[in-house]
């Protein structure tokens, strides 16, 4: 099995305070920088901060920022609050999959794109609406949320 | 300093970004300088409006003037016609729903006509990553009065005096909670922003952060000197790109200017504030979880006592506020108690802060003041319902709040006055529903949210949750039995009993709302097997309706389960063994061939 790299999560140590407390933020920097979070790293960060790896495990798989598969280039994330949802957000999901061929949490085999849901992104006023990395799209219609994905594949080489 | 003749006020919040804001404000940077009128006019980058419906939106200072859904091919008429020819243009102006004629200023438009600022009273008018915008609207004047003119015991007494109480959900009166933090032995001592806004359907939170981040930095500086802090934390939820951006250089601005750090002000008084990124727990909202969570920990709540006010930061006296509470502090110690007080009803002063959102007109972020109807904000601020349909209901308070019903549209916006309904004030979040909206399916969507929340420390919550949803689940796909609303009650009212926290302790409301007023549309589901709003997808079958289809094939094409077969040119079937009911050709069809049964 290949190893992880651990160069950049040793410079993030060196670099933060790993004082008490400081764990989640270590793991959303680790996850920044890998896009998820390597199980060699979390092992070696058992290790350096001596907290058990079941502890940073249970704190990591607690909340819903933290993944522990590679994520594609681009993450999609599909707002299911309130007003996207009686706005259709489960039919966006849906031709979604349709068209990536993947399932929720899952990522394309082209290694491109990833498809999550998120409980709220609070831009309800654009329901429904979908965040593709740190970009908004709102006012969806399931030909435009394509027309976005097919945007995202020709601007990559 | 160079004086500009107009200003040009554009909106950049989340929602008018994602309709191209800043294309509008490159577009408008071109145009100027192509009639050469950069030295005469000046562009402001704003925190959000408000009306996020209606973006782009650019208004024009001093005249006000308010424009709307801009897009860039528009730009040079606009900056021609107006700008330089002093000719302002009604076509992209506001026009409200079932009106001719365009209101072209913003103060006479319903939907800001009928609001009260506090909280919000900088936004769409400063520059949010200006600390002298803010400085120049009288900023920073509250911390100066605090630190100067006003010890610990006369700031608490001023905010109790306000009437002010806590804008994250449950009302705690603000001033009380401040004195027994104070009141607590120690030196250490902390305070935290709540700024992890975890109700979904509500951006109350993100857009006071975006628009005004130094109003909930000053508010924290005096509730720090109040209690005796001199460290604070704001958490603040992870989906928020741009309110962290805003908040970081809103602290740096701050430190720079001497406005956080050692020595405030030459007072002796020190403070610092640090961000911490929530990593997606709506338990977080919760105190007892969220100062787990600052600690690096799994955040389960605990049981209180003692509150956190006692001991909360590893131990520590700690108090907590969300982001509206905050940012009305310095308009309180600034203009006074009495005038604060003067707002709103008997017992809830001031103003509130409401994503209006869902099947109305309007939708956007609403300030009014407390005493105002539900009829008023949704009818005459959000412009009644959207297509002409037929309200049905008003989400409010999340996941832990409630629908209520047409009859009880004169309610006022007061915190019992809510609670009387079986909603929840809640932080702030109010959805539309209209009726196309299944309110046996909304109650589902609320639980699944909790049951997917609940952390799993308390038995009734982890476990009855989830036998709750599985009986939802079952009404809505169409194998409801007649003794499920019974099961479902007696549930409701032992995870509420049997919960440490909020989240359990509230999670049944939105179940126990629908049931009672709308206890027919689970009877339907459960006697009639069917869906009364066509919605639930266990009861309703898609049809094509052969007189209208063209046959173009749309709805083929776009099927995920390629249900629908058909020659090209001719009348398409959909094959119902294979159909999931997912809706997607409805949406596509354009020759309304597409019927729900």
């Amino acid at each position: 099995m290949d190893h992880t790299d651990l160069t950049p999560a040793l410079s993030i140590l060196e670099r933060e305070n790993t004082g008490s407390g400081s764990l989640i933020m270590i793991l959303q920097k680790i996850q920044e920088d890998y896009g998820y979070l390597p199980k060699d790293v979390l092992d070696m960060l058992a290790k350096r901060m001596n907290i058990p790896i079941a502890q940073i495990l249970g704190t990591a798989t607690f909340y819903a920022q933290f993944r522990f598969e590679p994520i594609g280039r681009y993450v999609i994330r599909v707002c299911h609050g309130t007003a996207c949802h009686i706005a259709g957000a489960d039919k966006i999901t849906d031709i979604l999959r349709q068209n990536l061929e993947i399932q929720e949490h899952e990522t394309t085999g082209d290694g491109l794109f990833t498809l999550e849901r998120v409980a709220c992104i609070g831009c309800c006023s654009l329901a429904p609406a979908v965040m593709i990395d740190d970009q908004v799209y709102g006012s969806l219609t399931l030909d435009r949320i394509l027309r976005i994905i097919k945007d995202y594949r020709k601007r990559t080489p | 300093m160079p004086r500009y003749r107009m200003n040009l006020m554009v909106c950049t919040g989340t929602g008018c970004v994602s309709n191209g804001a800043f294309e509008i404000q490159e577009a408008l940077e071109y145009e100027l300088k192509r009639f050469g009128l950069e030295q005469e006019i000046q562009i402001v980058t704003t925190g959000c409006n408000g009306f996020c419906a209606n973006g782009p939106i650019v208004v024009v200072q001093p005249e006000g003037i308010f424009y709307q859904k801009l897009t860039v091919d528009v730009i040079p008429h606009l900056v021609e016609e107006h700008f330089l020819k002093g000719r302002p243009v009604p076509a992209l102006m506001y026009t409200p729903p079932r009106e001719k004629s365009p209101v072209p200023h913003m103060r006479e438009i319903g939907f800001f006509s009928k609001q009260r600022l506090i909280a919000l009273a900088n936004r769409g008018i400063i520059d949010p990553e200006v600390i002298d915008e803010y400085i120049a609207r009288g900023g920073y004047k509250a911390l100066a009065k605090a630190l100067t003119a006003m010890d610990p015991h006369r700031i608490i007494d001023e905010i109790k005096k306000s009437g002010l109480r806590g804008r994250g959900g449950a009302g705690f009166p603000t001033g009380v909670k401040w004195e027994i933090c104070m009141a607590q032995p120690g030196k250490e001592k902390y305070i935290i922003c709540n700024a992890d806004e975890g109700d979904p359907g509500a951006f109350m939170d993100r857009s006071i952060v975006e628009s005004d981040p130094h109003a909930v930095l000053e508010g924290m500086l005096i509730g720090a000197r109040a209690i005796g802090a001199r460290q604070g934390f704001i958490y603040l939820r992870n989906e928020y790109p741009l309110a962290l951006k805003r908040m970081l250089q809103a602290i740096e601005q701050a430190r720079e200017y001497g406005l956080l750090g050692d020595d405030i002000l030459g007072t002796g008084f020190s403070f610092d504030v640090s961000i911490h990124r929530g990593a997606g727990a709506f338990v977080c909202g919760e105190e007892t979880s969220l100062i787990h969570s600052l600690e690096g920990r799994i955040p389960h709540p605990r049981v209180r006592p003692p509150f956190p006010a006692q001991s909360g930061y590893h131990g520590k006296p700690t108090n907590i506020n969300n982001v509206e509470t905050w940012a009305n502090v310095p308009h309180i110690i600034r203009h006074g108690a009495h005038w604060f007080a003067g707002i709103g009803t008997e017992r809830s002063k001031g103003t509130k802060v409401f994503s209006l959102v869902g099947r109305v007109n309007n939708t956007g972020l609403v300030e009014v003041p407390m005493g105002i109807t539900l009829r008023e904000i949704i009818y005459d601020i959000g412009g009644g319902i959207k297509s002409g349909k037929k309200f049905k209901a008003v989400q409010m308070g999340g996941p832990s709040g409630g629908c209520i019903p047409a009859e009880k549209l004169d309610t006022i916006i007061d915190y019992d006055s809510v609670v009387q309904t079986g909603a929840i004030m809640g932080s702030g979040g109010m959805v539309v529903m209209d009726e196309d909206t299944c309110m046996v399916e909304v109650a589902r969507y609320f639980l699944a949210f909790t049951q997917d929340e609940s952390c799993g420390k308390c038995t009734f919550c982890r476990i009855g949750t989830k036998r709750m949803l599985e009986i939802l689940e079952r009404i809505t796909r169409g194998e409801g039995r007649e003794e499920d609303l019974e099961t479902l009650e007696t549930l409701a009212v032992n995870i509420k009993k049997g919960s440490l926290c909020g989240l359990g302790q509230t999670a049944p409301n939105p179940v126990l709302t629908t049931l009672r007023y709308f206890r027919h549309e689970y009877e339907v589901h459960i006697r009639e097997r069917t869906c009364p709003a066509k919605q639930c997808r266990g009861l309703i079958t898609y049809r094509i309706v052969a007189d209208r289809c063209v046959g173009c094939g749309a709805c083929a094409k776009k099927c995920p389960v390629r249900a629908i077969a058909g020659e090209r040119k001719s009348v398409h079937v959909i094959d119902q063994e294979t159909c999931i009911t997912c809706g997607i050709c409805y949406d596509v069809c354009r020759f309304d061939a597409v019927e729900v049964v």
